[in-house]
């Protein structure tokens, strides 16, 4: 399990590459792998954005994320999990979240990369405030999970 | 007793202040804590509480050193 909270740019198929590099317990088991990767838009609500910054609350927001993938770890037949977030400044197309999970089935793959990243949303002390075309705003809700 | 309490996000603008420490009758709860820091502002409908980096509700007492945050809903990910 491991949980990443950094303010600089993050390469999501880097990070997967480097992780199935590092560890050797998912050879021979690892039947499927479940990756999300979220990022930043250039419009939100009707307006364009041009850039945004991300605010968290560093102590609450490492330990929350760190219950959160042990809480998926306990729910689902997991090898291995991955949780990395970006906070501070944003551009446009930059990564803001990886989720990815390695397991022996596809069920339990889906169904905790699902978990992390829906949990993550609603509960992760995380707030974006956007540069629109407007000015300054802050996102008050996130956009629904289902279309 | 003394409890630290910070404000986040858009809640610290209106607020006005990110971090200050309150002074409290004990016992006291997450709600007076933020009467305490706000100068007795009225809790907005939909903020969120935590103590010691747990959500909380308002009700929650607090105890004397505990840190106390405030902030808006969440928008991460």
């Amino acid at each position: 399990m491991a949980v990443i909270l950094t303010s600089e740019p993050i390469n999501p198929w880097r990070e997967l590459e480097s992780m199935e590099g590092r560890i050797l317990s998912l050879h021979g088991r690892c039947g499927a792998r479940a990756v999300f990767v979220g990022s930043m838009r250039d419009s939100n609500e009707g307006q364009r954005v041009f850039a945004m910054e991300l605010e968290h609350y560093p102590e609450m927001t490492r330990r929350y994320l760190h219950k959160l993938a042990e809480s998926a770890n306990q729910r689902w037949q997991l090898l291995e999990s991955l949780i990395i977030h970006r906070y501070g400044r944003i551009q446009v197309d930059d990564c803001i979240v990886l989720v990815a999970v390695w397991s022996g089935q596809r069920g339990e793959a889906f169904a905790a990369c699902r978990f992390l990243i829906e949990e993550l949303k609603h509960r992760a002390p995380f707030w974006k405030k956007e540069q629109t075309e407007s000015g300054p705003r802050w996102v008050e809700r996130n956009t629904p999970a289902e279309p | 007793m003394q409890v630290r309490v910070r404000f986040f996000a858009s809640l610290r603008e209106q607020v006005g202040v990110a971090d200050r420490e309150a002074e409290l009758p004990a016992p006291a709860t997450v709600r007076q804590a933020w009467a305490a820091a706000t100068g007795d502002a009225p809790l907005p409908a939909h903020v969120l509480c935590a103590v010691n980096y747990e959500y909380v509700s308002p009700q929650e007492e607090v105890a004397e050193g505990d840190e106390v945050a405030f902030f808006p809903p969440v928008t991460g990910g």
